[in-house]
């Protein structure tokens, strides 16, 4: 979807400048390669999708089932293992976490980009180390730490451990759009007597939105996936989806129909927001790339 | 100016916002706090079918028990493992029952990390000699019992009757692993997509190493002696390993290298496997008509053996409460009923005799309607349970309790070293020669670093 909508005009300068050439044999075989791409892209998930619809036998048999009466039993399964909770707490550590992000990020990167504080290229690099260390290095310390202030299995602690974990990357993406803003703008604002708080409000942030947008959007499928933190810092009360998720594997039985529909499950909310933000994660995402 | 007129009531409710979301925040973090302290039963455990039908049953346990309530997490084997560790060593004391096997249980017993349970499991009507002695043994340390199984395994052979009959074939009442593979090299059918036999291979010491150890050990190998010297490349050692890997590269099923205990019941279940050594639970699916094609097809018969009288192992998934758990006694109350005879009972009316968990209480074998609907395999699984010696498994006396596994904290990573290695030789990539080689080389390093060695 990106791609398309972003090479759109490109496309349409190509087609007028050579006109009558569309259809040439090399144009059809990446044409062939693009969807041969996607297809082996989009297989796993609807392979995921279908099995979820399968028996438990028949989602294990070899040579796999393709044809299959659909039956919704693992659905059932799955929320007569009240899936509820799970949600919640999933949807409130990551909409928590992506706000407090979104929150701390744009005034950081404002700082970094426009601003230029002192020392911001050194700020940035520290921002960007922080992702370099690997989770499981950090999570005795975390662990101890919600384990002494009583935040363990606390989903306030979860989100900000997330909040944690996206900022370097948020303030990165806030960054190269800030950087993107025309300098005249800013400096037009400034001379009609805006003050910080305005030119804050009324020029960059409708400016910057669909960058914003995706920006939020990427942290919450982050924190919406995190499975590592989860598990370790949860048990009954703050436990997310991706948590609940392993709970159907088992290594005696057959597990794989109830776990793709569970899968199914978990995706929607990531894919209707994706879909719902559409537009604005395309502008957001190609903006600057065109100038 | 107007701009900065409408700014200070939109920062007001921004603010108001935030700050009503952060109070909500806490208040629920506050109140789930609230009811952890009141009697709620934390329930670490893995997803076995078992398991998922005492998920479904608690509503009973919360019926006849008003106080307590019951919460469960349900993780995979390894990440469980972690987690309960975690939080033991931490002495976090977030849950209250955890699911065990017979390999922790001592260990963790030695360690300090779980409750005794004697002393619970004398009072009431609980009957604690009821419980199949040899698994009793596995989950005790120094003469302490520190779990109750909620269902306990061996293994069996399980080999499809009407292949059998259609070769003109017979197997004996206690076949050699000789006979085996025989008989896999006479039913090995590769147009018919049928396998002689179906053998783990997948790397993990809860896999391959499961059934393959209880092979080493018949045929008078072993992985330590008992002045824990590394005994991976002695004769009778190699011989089990050459046995099995090439059963397993010539007669076994497609993908061996990847194959675990799933892949075999799905092999088995679907026809495409002629035999089959592996856990006992096994039996319950493979004759259950809804998931398996070969119901009424089966026969069972003990362990294949060479140098031994049996040679099966011994598993159990147990319930144990940790010693952290700041609720000992409603911990407890839960854990003796889903291990109790009347939960049996409970299974085998609500949701189907054939899913009463087998191979933890001698009793369950006398319920009649447990006998008929277990018929074909309710017996070679207590006879092939009962018939294990935990302490001397193999011809030689061995310094730990359990069959299939080393009893000591270093053997997962040991165990999925060397798993890794046969595995390895399984798909071809090396000689069983060179597979053991480094296996005991792995063996001594362990033993060396972790002072057992003297």
């Amino acid at each position: 979807m990106t791609t398309m909508v972003a090479t759109a005009p490109a496309e349409r300068a190509a087609a007028t400048r050579r006109r009558g050439a569309r259809f040439r044999p090399g144009n059809i075989g990446v044409g062939i390669a693009a969807w041969v791409a996607a297809l082996a892209f989009f297989f796993p998930v609807l392979w995921m999708f279908l099995t979820g619809f399968k028996q438990e036998s028949q989602a294990s048999t070899d040579p796999p089932t393709i044809f299959f009466t659909p039956t919704l039993d693992q659905f059932r399964s799955i929320f007569a293992r009240d899936f509820a909770p799970y949600l919640i707490n999933s949807l409130t550590a990551s909409v928590m976490s992506t706000i407090f992000v979104i929150m701390l990020a744009t005034p950081a990167a404002y700082a970094l980009s426009v601003a230029k504080v002192g020392r911001w290229r050194d700020a940035l690099f520290f921002f960007l180390s922080t992702r370099m260390m690997p989770a499981v290095a950090s999570i005795l310390p975390l662990y101890i730490l919600a384990t002494n202030i009583g935040m363990l299995d606390n989903i306030t602690m979860l989100s900000l451990v997330y909040t944690a974990m996206n900022l370097p990357i948020a303030v990165w993406m806030i960054r190269s759009f800030l950087a993107e803003l025309p300098r005249e703008v800013l400096e037009a604002a400034r001379i009609d007597g805006a003050s910080l708080g305005t030119e804050m409000r009324r020029i960059i942030l409708p400016m910057i939105a669909p960058g914003l947008a995706a920006t939020a959007l990427i942290c919450m499928i982050f924190a919406w996936n995190e499975f590592f933190f989860a598990v370790s810092l949860t048990s009954t009360r703050a436990a997310t989806v991706p948590v609940f998720l392993v709970g159907f594997i088992t290594s005696e039985g057959l597990f794989w129909a109830r776990l793709s529909a569970a899968s199914t499950m978990a995706a929607l909310p990531v894919i209707l927001a994706g879909w719902v933000a559409q537009k604005w994660l395309v502008r957001g995402l190609s903006l600057g790339a065109v100038k | 100016m107007a701009g900065r007129s409408r700014s200070r009531p939109a920062r007001a409710v921004l603010g108001s916002a935030l700050a009503a979301l952060l109070l909500g925040t806490t208040a629920c973090a506050g109140a789930g706090v609230g009811g952890q302290d009141g009697r709620t039963v934390t329930v670490a455990t893995v997803a076995n079918p078992q398991m998922q039908d005492i998920e479904k049953l608690t509503g009973d346990f919360k019926k006849d028990h008003p106080g307590i309530d019951v919460k469960f997490v349900i993780l995979p084997e390894n990440e469980l493992r972690d987690r309960v560790t975690q939080d033991i060593a931490t002495r976090a004391g977030q849950y209250d029952v955890v699911t065990i096997g017979t390999y922790e249980a001592p260990i963790w017993a030695k360690n300090g990390w779980l409750t005794k349970l004697d002393g619970y499991a004398s009072k009431g009507g609980y009957d604690v000699a009821d419980i199949v002695p040899t698994v009793r043994d596995a989950l005790s340390y120094e003469d302490g019992l520190y779990a109750v199984p909620f269902y306990g395994e061996s293994s069996f052979l399980m080999y499809r009757k009407d292949l059998f009959a259609k070769a003109g074939l017979t197997m004996p009442a206690r076949p050699s692993w000789q006979d085996v593979a025989n008989f896999a090299a006479k039913l090995d059918d590769k147009q018919g997509n049928v396998a002689g036999i179906c053998l783990r291979g997948l790397p993990g010491w809860g896999e391959v190493l499961a059934p393959l150890n209880t092979a080493i050990l018949t045929f008078g190998g072993r992985w330590f002696d008992e002045d824990w010297n590394a005994r991976l490349t002695d004769p009778e050692t190699k011989k089990a390993v050459e046995l099995y890997v090439n059963l397993v590269r010539q007669y076994g099923e497609p993908g061996a290298p990847n194959a675990g205990f799933s892949e075999c019941l799905t092999a088995m279940g679907q026809g495409n496997a002629a035999m089959w050594y592996d856990a006992t639970v096994a039996a319950s699916s493979l004759e259950d008509p809804k998931t398996s094609k070969v119901a009424g097809k089966i026969g069972y018969v003990p362990a294949p053996t060479v140098k031994t009288e049996h040679a099966g192992w011994l598993w159990s998934w147990a319930l144990a409460v940790p010693e952290t758990s700041k609720k000992k006694d409603a911990a407890w109350e839960f854990v003796s009923w889903a291990t109790s005879k009347d939960y049996m009972k409970l299974v085998g009316q609500r949701l189907g005799w054939a899913r009463v968990p087998p191979g933890s209480r001698l009793s369950t074998y006398e319920i009649p309607e447990y006998r008929k609907a277990a018929a074909a395999f309710a017996q070679p699984t207590l006879d092939a349970i009962r018939s294990v010696n935990v302490k001397q498994p193999g011809l030689h006396p061995q310094p730990w309790t359990g069959v299939h596994y080393v009893g000591i904290p270093e053997f997962q990573e040991l165990g999925t070293k060397v798993s890794q290695e046969i595995s390895a030789a399984i798909a071809g990539r090396q000689s069983v020669d060179d597979a053991l080689a480094k296996a005991q080389q792995y063996a001594e390093q362990t033993t060396l670093k972790g002072g057992y060695k003297k």
